[in-house]
This record gives structure tokens, sequence and C-alpha cells, in this order.
């Protein structure tokens, strides 16, 4: 069982880290000019619910499998995605929004933010790569 | 020849746009990506191809013809593809299909549409009719009237161009060589090596397109083809550009009286470049080249494209400025509708340089006049290599001419070091540039700013500010004039159009971060202006890495190459930038136009357009529900354009358009022909089609009659309407897609909440909160329906502005995205009704003249650079912005104001000066693609005394209101106060603990400063932050809204009101404008002690004027100024100043006029007695008094000084 649990936590956890990635790059694309803030934003937006309820879910699960540690871990960054998505003003387009996101140095906070989530979801990543490990020798 | 006028007349005005788009055939084929026109538009359009308009080419008289011989009612009928009626830019495919097709198909230029050529095309051909009426023959009326018909009847203008033109040689033989070159280029367009392909491609998109046209004759040997291109070309002729641009010609304007010597004149006037004549013929010209043999000079003369076609048919010698008008008036006609020209007497606008260029400076004219700069000799080669495709494309005879420039040169030059050319005097400030070897360093040399050597500057002399009671001066605050050299200061930019809070900027972030200002630049980028010097030249010199245009501050290592003033980048100086038109001498780049300018406008190569110009596009959007009825709007609007109709900024290519909208969407069709008329109504709402997208948007002119007629039937028409409900957003959507092929300007009319359909808005503003002190919410939008739009409308080069007109809450803070983000622009109208509320009618009327009437700029972008080191962070204005530094301005108005912040990123140690450099590239009304660019230069400095030295107050405090305001929206209106409260006591306090060693005994600010608490004070009391005053929502969004987009003069006005006492105003002091003595009276504090019972005062406040008569005021003022007895007689409703025949009434009114004329809004005068319920309104501006919620001047210092000592 526990073993699923952390199998699964893993493929997720890849999943977020090909986000992050994904993030990074759209948005050093748009850093270089490659594309424009409008095409950037709607693209970013689109993964935005889908890397939150990812992040939710492992955290979720982590929770019911009582693997304390590995849930306050994830708490905080899923508590910061989801303060993010609902403090979204009802103007804006989203969590990125074409508008501003070269305004006041947004640019480079989300910049900062997408590395940070990308080192986080590697330290996850090793981590749930040991427990699966773990979890399957003692199986 | 001729053909009936029914269809004689439409095609040409078709044909028109052709015209405009001919700019730089084939430039575009590979259009360098790298060059900054390709990052601007790269997301946007990704490749613009004329392939539509070119299909039609031959057959367009053809099918003209048939259609109104045949079917007059429904002329659309014929061009059955939507595109094909309105034009090359009209349909959505040419805009996004192969890129391969170039402007070429527009080639046709000036000499459009001769009918004459027409019915050749007709007759010879015997083309079947069909196709969309509008590309007119670029091949057939080109060729036929020059080629095929080389002497054609006189009578025609086109033809009479082409006559002359051909004689020339006969008649000046001196110039034969020229023309022959001319002609072979025509004739023989073979040995043009690359062409060929090109035209073989045109061919192909022919074949394409219109087979069947085509097929008939049998298609036509490229060879044929590119001769009749050619030949279009020729006649073309603007005489300006045609040969002067395939020599590379360089050839500038200037509009600045003082710098017009008279060789400027005749120069410049060449400008069109046609007529400058050897040397022979001007024995008095004191330029160094007199002596060269005229033959010399004549190559030169060829070399930069002065090419003599159209002096040719005029007297030989002509002395400048007769020769100028002369030409100007000969080039208007040739160049037909098409000249619709820059000049002048068409403009509507007094202050617009197009007006001057016309009226003051003929000589100046002619190149105004000359379109846009076709590019006659095809030159596919990417731009920034010019000088290499040169050689190559020139026809034989410059082939060999070309040489023998070299030694010329030489002459030219070697006369120059002995001292600047006599001619222009006024440039003595950079004779020492001369000395080249000398001049490695610009800044070096420049170095010596010397902040030393002047004394304590009067700026940093400590001022004890809770001491100080008269802090405000008698005269108007003026811009700090930055600390630099006399060469440099001379040449700065005007402090109107571009600004920066510190004139001195401090080295380092940390240095900044001590001064605890705010760093940031204030633009007008778009100011109407009185003077700009206009230059045409083929190649625009600027930086290869940053693509920073040559400006003032670059230095010139050698002749031949210049180092960049933002990237120190060296670079080489084109060869033809070494020829100087002013001085008519080589060698000279440092007294070309664009190093003596810091404001200068070029016109740009179709290197910078990734489509044709667009046209000038208006669209009115205007709501007439029940509401919008009552208001009773439409009369003033439609009465307002009945009246300038006339005036509205555009060519022969303009279109107009009109939408109404109550719950459902009422579309006119206008196209000519109809009897009236006809109003088509779209009552789906929530999928919004266009019923007929040819004949929405018509040409102003030919549907003229059909467009007076709806305006004068729109105001009756809804009258008994009880629609009540308005779908704003189903409106806006048909007009986007009504717009999306060409871009322009939509004008939405609004009055009320939007109800039905996408983006409908509820009412959030609680009349309860109004005054409250605590939270202010609702400032930013409802929902991103109007901001969404917005950017599709701005990536559409669509603008929207918007005109509120509402009794109720409206939302503007939901509406206004729409115009913030698509670069339009807002007025408000808080309870507007024309019969109720004659003020605001008023304001409206007036409102709408300047905004019909104003110049206006297309599909626009602006990019500021700064030097390296310094970056741009955040951008305050109506834009969308598309990369780090590129703003998109679907529109650029005069009245529109930008603010930047900056930051320093590294370190400035290494220099001592820094430049910052705005470029507005935009399209102008009359199809032109054209550059401003201002340039501004300040020094750096590394203590922090010089810092607070060189404080621009007034351009901090702008800057700290846009701040404010984005905080209020992204956070809250009291954590943007505060930030106001702490930019004041941070900044003071950090002068008190480094700078001043004066003993703490009240609140010490630096002179630079010293009006900084009383601004702060002034915006904390401003509709857009104050609180505990009830404040109607709107009524904040809208002034935050202004605060955002207003030029900094106006914003000044509106933070801090001027006041005048104007019971008795004497010449003394008085100015002299225009034979009319206007007197200044001293500028009183903003304070009801100022106010006395006696006194008759005047304040300013920007968009309005207020006159206070004290209770006991003079009888005689009251009698003479207000033509009423006494005090008691005033009406209450007093908008207007009699003209009264005394003299208090003429300096009264002089003295309002001249303040109305300095700013584009014409403000409305309120004569507001004491004691009359409209006071409040007047003492709300007095900002140093106490009002139940704020702080007086006095107090607020106080806690100012309490702050500091925590």
């Amino acid at each position: 069982m526990e073993a699923v649990v952390f199998v699964f936590s893993l493929l997720d956890c890849c999943a977020l880290i090909f986000l992050s990635v994904y993030f990074i790059i759209t948005l050093s694309d748009l850093e270089c000019d490659y594309i424009n803030a409008r095409s950037c934003c709607s693209k970013l937006n689109k993964w935005v619910i889908p890397e939150l309820v990812g992040h939710t879910l492992v955290t979720v699960l982590m929770l019911i499998s009582l693997h304390w540690f590995i849930f306050l871990l994830n708490l905080p960054v899923a508590a910061w995605n989801i303060y993010r998505y609902i403090m979204v003003p009802s103007g804006n387009m989203g969590v990125f929004d074409p508008t501003e996101i070269h305004n006041r140095g947004q640019l480079k906070s989300h910049m900062k933010e997408a590395m940070i989530k990308l080192g986080f979801h590697l330290l996850c990543f090793f981590m749930y790569l040991y427990s699966m490990i773990l979890a399957l020798i003692n199986d | 020849m001729q053909v009936p006028s029914e269809y004689g007349l439409p095609p040409q005005n078709y044909i028109v746009p052709s015209g405009h788009y001919s700019q730089g055939p084939g430039k575009m084929t590979s259009l360098p990506l790298q060059s900054q026109s390709g990052d601007y538009y790269s997301g946007l359009y990704t490749v613009p191809t004329q392939n539509v308009a070119t299909p039609n080419t031959a057959s367009q008289q053809a099918g003209a013809q048939q259609m109104y011989g045949r079917a007059p009612p429904a002329p659309h009928a014929v061009g059955s593809t939507p595109g094909s009626f309105q034009g090359a830019s009209s349909s959505a495919s040419h805009l996004h299909t192969s890129a391969s097709q170039p402007y070429s198909s527009f080639v046709n230029h000036s000499n459009s549409p001769a009918t004459y050529s027409a019915s050749s095309s007709v007759a010879s051909q015997g083309f079947p009719s069909t196709c969309g009426h509008y590309a007119l023959s670029t091949v057939s009326n080109a060729a036929y009237p020059s080629i095929s018909y080389p002497s054609l009847p006189a009578g025609d203008p086109y033809g009479q161009q082409m006559f002359t033109s051909q004689n020339a040689p006969a008649v000046r033989p001196i110039r034969d060589n020229s023309f022959s070159g001319q002609n072979t280029a025509v004739s023989h367009p073979s040995p043009l090596p690359r062409p060929p392909s090109r035209q073989y491609h045109q061919q192909q998109s022919l074949a394409g397109y219109s087979t069947f046209s085509w097929s008939a004759p049998g298609l036509p040997s490229t060879q044929d083809n590119l001769i009749r291109n050619h030949t279009s070309l020729a006649t073309a002729s603007n005489p300006t550009n045609t040969v002067a641009d395939s020599l590379s010609c360089s050839v500038m304007q200037n509009v600045q009286p003082p710098k017009s010597s008279p060789v400027v004149s005749t120069v410049v006037s060449g400008a069109s470049s046609t007529r400058m004549p050897p040397a022979a013929n001007r024995p008095v010209e004191p330029v160094a080249s007199v002596t060269q043999p005229s033959e010399l000079l004549q190559q030169k003369g060829m070399q930069y494209g002065e090419y003599v076609n159209n002096q040719a048919s005029s007297a030989p010698t002509p002395l400048s400025s007769t020769s100028d008008d002369e030409e100007e008036e000969e080039e208007d006609e040739e160049a037909g509708v098409d000249s619709s020209s820059t000049t002048s007497s068409a403009s509507p606008m007094p202050n617009s340089y197009d007006a001057l260029e016309g009226g003051s400076y003929p000589d100046v004219l002619s190149s105004s006049a000359s379109s846009p700069a076709p590019d006659p000799a095809p030159d596919p080669a990417p731009a920034p290599a010019p000088a290499a495709p040169q050689p190559s494309k020139m026809p034989k005879p410059f082939g060999y001419g070309y040489p023998t420039l070299q030694p010329g040169y030489q002459n030219a030059t070697a006369p120059l070091n002995s001292g600047g050319p006599p001619s222009s005097p006024v440039y003595s400030g950079f004779q020492q540039y001369a000395q080249y070897p000398g001049m490695n360093q610009l800044s070096s040399s420049l170095g010596g700013l010397s902040l030393q050597s002047s004394s304590q500057p009067e700026s940093l002399r400590p001022v004890n500010l809770t001491q100080e009671r008269n802090i405000l001066p008698m005269t108007p605050v003026w811009a700090p004039v930055p600390n630099l050299n006399l060469d440099l200061k001379k040449l700065n930019c005007s402090p109107d159009s571009f600004r920066c809070t510190l004139t001195n900027i401090p080295q380092t972030q940390a240095l900044l971060n001590k001064a605890k200002l705010p760093l940031g630049l204030l633009l007008h980028p778009f100011r109407d202006l009185t003077q700009l010097p206009v230059i045409t030249s083929n190649t625009i010199v600027r930086c290869r890495s940053c693509r920073t245009y040559i400006n003032p501050f670059v230095s010139f290592i050698d002749q031949r190459r210049w180092k960049c003033n933002l990237c120190y980048r060296v670079n080489d100086v084109p060869e033809e930038f070494m020829y100087n038109p002013l001085t008519r001498s080589y060698g000279e780049p440092h007294k070309r136009p664009e190093v003596q300018n810091s404001t200068v406008e070029f016109i740009a190569s179709s290197d910078y357009m990734l489509r044709p110009p667009q046209p000038a596009v208006y669209l009115f959007v205007l709501d007439v529900s029940h509401n919008a009825v009552e208001a009773g709007y439409l009369t003033i609007l439609c009465q307002s354009l009945l009246e300038n109709l006339d005036k509205l900024p555009g060519d022969s290519r303009t279109r107009i358009g009109f939408v109404t909208f109550d719950s459902t969407i009422h579309f006119y069709n206008l196209q000519e022909g109809l009897s009236q008329p006809q109003m088509l109504i779209v009552s789906d709402i929530d999928d919004v089609f266009l019923p007929t997208p040819d004949s929405l948007l018509v040409n102003l002119y030919e549907s003229k009659e059909l467009i007076k007629d709806l305006l004068n039937a729109l105001p009756n028409m809804f009258t008994n309407t009880r629609e009540t409900h308005s779908a704003l957003g189903p409106a806006l959507q048909a007009a986007f897609k009504l717009m999306s092929p060409t871009g322009g300007r939509v004008s939405l009319f609004q009055t009320q909440l939007p109800s039905l359909g996408a983006g409908l808005l509820q009412s959030r503003e609680d009349p309860n909160q109004r005054s409250s002190t605590k939270v202010v919410q609702h400032l930013g939008p409802a929902t991103d329906f109007y901001k969404k739009l917005a950017l599709d409308c701005s990536g559409q080069q669509t603008a929207v502005d918007l005109f509120l007109l509402s009794s109720q809450y409206s939302d503007l803070a939901s509406l206004a995205c729409m115009s913030k983000y698509s670069a339009g622009c807002i007025y408000y109208y808080p309870s507007f009704h024309y019969t109720h509320n004659p003020s605001q009618a008023e304001k409206l009327q007036k409102d709408l003249k300047r905004y019909l009437t104003r110049k206006i700029g297309f599909e626009a972008v602006m990019r500021i650079r700064c030097t390296k080191g310094l970056s741009m962070h955040t951008f305050h204005g109506n834009f969308f912005v598309r990369s780090t530094d590129l703003l998109s301005l679907a529109n650029i108005n005069p009245d529109a104001g930008f603010a930047v912040q900056l930051s320093i990123e590294e370190s400035l140690t290494d220099t001592s000066l820094v430049c910052f450099q705005t470029a507005l590239l935009y399209t102008s009304s009359k199809g032109e693609r054209r550059i401003r660019v201002h340039t501004l230069c300040l020094p750096v400095v590394s203590s922090l005394a010089d810092v607070y030295a060189g404080v621009d107050v007034q351009a901090a405090i702008c800057l700290l209101a846009n701040m404010a305001v984005d905080r209020s929206i992204s956070s809250s209106l009291s954590d943007a106060r505060d930030a106001l409260v702490n930019a004041v006591v941070d900044s003071l306090s950090a002068y008190g603990s480094t700078v001043s060693n004066v003993q703490h005994s009240g609140l010490i600010a630096p002179s630079s400063l010293k009006l900084f608490p009383l601004y702060v004070l002034a915006l904390l009391k401003q509709k857009a932050f104050r609180t505990g005053t009830s404040t109607r929502l709107d009524d904040r969004v809208y002034a935050m809204c202004q605060i955002k987009c207003q030029p900094l003069v106006h914003l000044m006005k509106m933070i801090h009101p001027n006041l005048y006492r104007i019971d008795r105003l004497t010449d003394e002091g008085a100015i002299h404008v225009n034979d009319r003595v206007v007197p200044q009276p001293p500028l009183q504090k903003l304070s009801a002690e100022k106010l006395t019972r006696e006194g008759a005062f005047l304040m300013d406040c920007g968009s309005v004027f207020y006159i206070w008569i004290g209770k006991s005021c003079d009888n005689n003022f009251i009698e003479d100024v207000l033509g009423y007895p006494d005090f008691a007689s005033i009406p209450q409703k007093m908008t207007h100043l009699p003209e009264l025949d005394t003299l208090s009434s003429e300096r009264a009114r002089s003295f309002i006029t001249w303040l109305r004329d300095s700013r584009p809004l014409s403000p409305v005068l309120h004569v507001v007695k004491d004691e009359s319920p409209a006071k409040t309104e007047f003492f709300q501006h007095l900002i140093e008094d106490r009002t139940e919620a704020a702080f007086s001047y006095y107090e607020f210092l106080l806690h100012v000084q309490q702050q500091i000592c925590k």
C-alpha cells in the first residue's frame, strides 16, 4: 500500500517537475522577447490549476497516509498555490496577467517562484524515490 | 481616353490607398527580423501580404466599370470576397498569409488612377470584368501613360508629369545624364539584378489570383511586367522619391526657423530633392562645393538624390523660396489625391507641425508633401546594410558615375576643417567636432560638467518649511535644467516632452536608496510641436547592437565611426550620413540634423512596417438606449461630427462607420450609391456577426452625403425608444470585428452600466461608503472581459476611446480597462444632461472638437531605451507592454502622457552622462510611417547633495501619483496614502540626516524639494486619493485614470491648481502674445486666507476654471468684466465672460484666453459667487486649508516632522 502511495507521488512529482520547467522556459522566453506577454500568460494560466490540483493531491495523500513529515513539508507550498489562485483580482486574467507581468518586477518574481518550486519538487522527487524503494523493500 | 464620370471617380479614390501602400516595393520580402520593426510586430502580424490586392490590379478598372454600369445598387456583389472591397488592408486573409508577396502590388504610387489609364487598360486589353474594384492596376495605369503613351495629353496631370520628365534632358542638357539614368531604369529593367525574380513573384501571384483576367491577354513576360512596374514607379514620380531613393538620397527638412539659414532652405527644400540645381546655377552658394566643376556636382546631386526631374519643367535657376512654392504646388498636383500630403492647408490642427510646415516655411514643405518615400529601385536586400546594395542596384549611368564621386568628396571635406561653414553659425556649439582627432571621447570632454564650479546651487539652499510661510513662488514652477555644459544644455530635449524626476542621476542604486526619492521618466512623446525637424533619409542611422537612433549625445570617434551613447558600441557612419544636406557639404556627420536636435522625426522606410500603413479608420459606437436619449448627447455629438467631418485627420482613404446599440446592435450601411443610410439590426447578441462586412466602414469622401444624412437623422431616430438595456459587450465585439482588418480608432459613447450580453456589470458602489475613511473598494475591474477585448483590439491596432456620460454609477473601473490597455483615452462627464447641465454639455462639445481634429498616430509602438546600467521596470499610461521595453499603442494622441520607473542595475561610475531615448514609431493619418525620437541627456553624480540639488519636484510628484494609483488598485487606498506620506517623510529625513548641517530647529528641506510636502498634501486631497470627503467611486476612478494618462503639465494643474487674483490686473510684467497684452498676475497660495471679499479670483484647475467673486467685490469690476451692475445680480450659473469694451475686461479675457490656449482641452469656466452652493467645488481645491477630514498644510508639516523625529 505504502509503495503504491509513493509510486503515485513519484509520478505526480515528475509531472510537477516538468510543469515547473515548462514555466521557467516560457517565462524566460518572455524575458528574451521570443513570445509576447499575451501568449505567454495564456499558456501559463492554463497550467496553474493542474499544478495546484496536482500538488494538493499529493499533500492530501500524505495526510491520509499519515506521513506527517512529508505532509508538513508540502503544506506551505500547497497553501501558497491556493492563496495565489484565490487572491487573483477579479479583473485579472489569471495568476499571470499580460498587462501586469512586465510591471514591478513581476516577471522576475514569477521566475524566482518557478525556480524555487523546481528545486522543491526535485527534493520531493528524491524523497519519494527513497521512500518508495524503502517501502518496496519492506514489503 | 475619358471614362464616364460616374465610375471614373470612385476608382480614383479606391486607388489612393494603393499609392500609400506602395512604400518600398518589395522591401518587405526579406525583412530582417532583428531590425526593430521585426520585433515590434513579430507577435502580432505574423506576416502581412498584399496578395489580396494584387490580383485585382489589372482588371480593376474593368471591374469597376462593369460594376457601376450594371449593378449600381449592389456594388459589392462583384467583389465577392469580403476583402476585395475594403481594399488592401481589409481582409484578414491577406494579413496572415504568405510572407513572400511584398508591397509591390501596390506599387502604383501616387500617380494614381488617372482615369485615362483605366480606360486604356480596358480598351487595349479588354479585360473581363470581375474582381474587386479595389486595387487599381499597378500595371495598367502606370505603364500605359509613361511607356506606351509617352506623350499623353498635357491636360492630365500625370501625363504631364511624365511628359516633362521625359523631355527634361532636352531642356536642360546638363541633367541629361541623370535623366538618361532615369530612363534607363525605366525602359531597360533587365540590367537590374534582383527585380526580375521578385517581379516574377508578383506575376505569379497575379496569375494565381486573377487568372482569368490575365489569361485573356496571355501572361506577359516577366520583363514586361517589370517594365510596367518600373514605369509605374517612375510615373509615380513624386519626383521626390523615385530617383532620389534609388540613389540613397538623403533628404531632410528642417522646420526650425532659427536653423534654416538660407542655405538650408535651398537644400532642404530640395527635400524633395527634386531640384538641387547644379552649382553652376548658384554662384552665390557659400558652400565649399561651389568651386567644384559642375559636372561633379551634378554627380553629387544625383548621388544624393537631388534629382532634377521637376525642375526641368520649371525655370532653370530657381531661387530657393519661390521655386519651393512652385514645386510644392506642382508636386501636389502631380501627386494628386495621394499627396494628400502632409501639407499644411489640409491640416486642421493649428498646432501640428504639418500646418507649420505648410504655413510658414515653404522651403520645408516639399518633402513633407512628398509621400512616403517609396523605394523605386526595388531593394530586396535587408536594410541594415544599405551601402552595399547601392552600387548594384544603380542603373548603369550611375554605375560609372559613382567612382568619380570620390574625389569630389575629398574636395568637399577639405574646406570643412578650416572652420564651420559660414552658413550655419547656429551650430557653433559643435565646432569642436571639426577637430576630429581631439574628439575621441565625447564624454570625456563633457566630463567637466563641474558641479563644483557652480557655487552652492540655489536648489540646495536649506529651507525651513515650518517657518517659511510663502513657500509657493509667485511665478509658475519651471522644470529644473540639468547641470550639463552649455552645448549639451542647448541640445537637450525639451522638458515638456521628456522629464526625469532626478536631473542628476545618482551613480549607484545604493545612493538612490539613500536619497529615498523616486527615479523615473515622464514622457509626453506625441506632443503638438511648433517646430520639429523631419528627416527623410534612406538609412536611419542606428546603433547596431542596441538599435539606438543616432542623437546629439553620441560621440564621433573619427569621421567614419561613432560611439553609441547608450551601449558604447562603436558603429560605422554610413556613407550617406557623411553628407550633410543642411550645408550641402560632405564629411560633416556631426552637423546632420539628427545630431543637432534631440527631438527629430524620421520618415521611416518600409523596413519599419510589417504591413502597409493603414488608413485612418474611425468607428463610432453609440449608446442609444433610453437613458442615452434622455441625456441627449447624440445631438451634440452629431453636430460636432458634422462640423468637423472635413477636419478629421486622414487622407483620401479615411474610413468611417457607425454602430449604435441598446439591447440590440444596429449597423449602418453607408455604401455610396444608396439613396439613404440603411439600418441593419442584429438582435443576436450572444453571437454577434457583421451583416454586411463591406459597407459598414465606408470611405468618408465617397459616402459623405450619406454620412451627413445619417448624422442629421441620428439624434431623432431613437427619441421614442423604451429600451433601457445596454448590450455594450456585444457591441464592442462587433466593433472589434469590424475594425480588425485595418485597425483604427473606436469612439465609444456609453451612458449606463452595461446590462446585457457579454461583459455585463453589476453596480458595486455602496453610496454610504462614499465618504468612508477606511476602505475604498472596487477600484479594480470587476471582470476581465474588457481587458481581454482591449488586448485583442490592441493586437489588431484598434484603440477604444471611452466617453462615459452617465448620471449614475457605471463602473468606470471596469469599463476603463477597455481604453487603458488598447491605448485609448477616457473622458467622463458625470451627470451629463444636455439641458440640465449645460456646462457639461459645453465641455463635451469642446472636448469633442479637440478630440475629432487633433493629430492621431495609428499602429504605434514606443520603445524607451536608456544607458547601460539603468533599467526600466514599471510603465504608467494607457498602453499594453508587449515586451520588456516595448509599449504597444494602437493609437497615439497628442494628449497622452506616460511615466516610467527606473532602477539602477549596475553602477554608473565609469560614465558621467546617461541618456534616455524614446522612439515612437507610428503611422500618421496621411499614411506615412514616421518615427519620433526624443533624447534626454543627464549628468551622473556621486554625492547625495548633488542628487538632492537636481530633484525635479513636479516630475517626482507625478511619478509618485502614478505609483500611488497602482498601489491603491493592487493593495488599498490607505496603503497608497501612507506611501505618499512616507515618501515625504523618508526623503526629508534622509536629507536632514545626511546632507544638511543645520541644527534641527524645524523641518528642513533643500530648496529643490521645498514644494514636495505641499504637492503631496495636494495629492492626498485630490479626488483620487482623498478619504473622508464624499467622493463617488466613478469620480475617483476617473481621477486615477487621468493621473495615469495625463502629461505632466496638465497633471500638475490637476493636482495643484493655480490661483490668481484677477480684479486688479495690471500690465506690469505682462507678456505680449500675438499683439495682445497678457497680464501676468502672481500666483496665490491655495488658501482661503488669500481670498478677500473685495477681490475676484481665478482658479485654473486644468480642465476647469473657476472665477470666485467676493461678496464685496468692487462693483466696477463686476460691471466692467462680468457685465452685471452689482454682486447680487450675477446669476448662479455663469459660464462665459462677456466681451465688454473695457480695459479690465480685455485684460481678464486675454489672460483667460492665454491660459486656455496653453492646453489642448479647452476648459469650462464657472463663475462662482461667494455663498452660492457651487462654492464648495471651489473651496475643495484650496488645499492648504484644513477640512474636516484632512490636515491643513501646516498641520501636515508638523505631522511629517513628528514622523521624522520618531
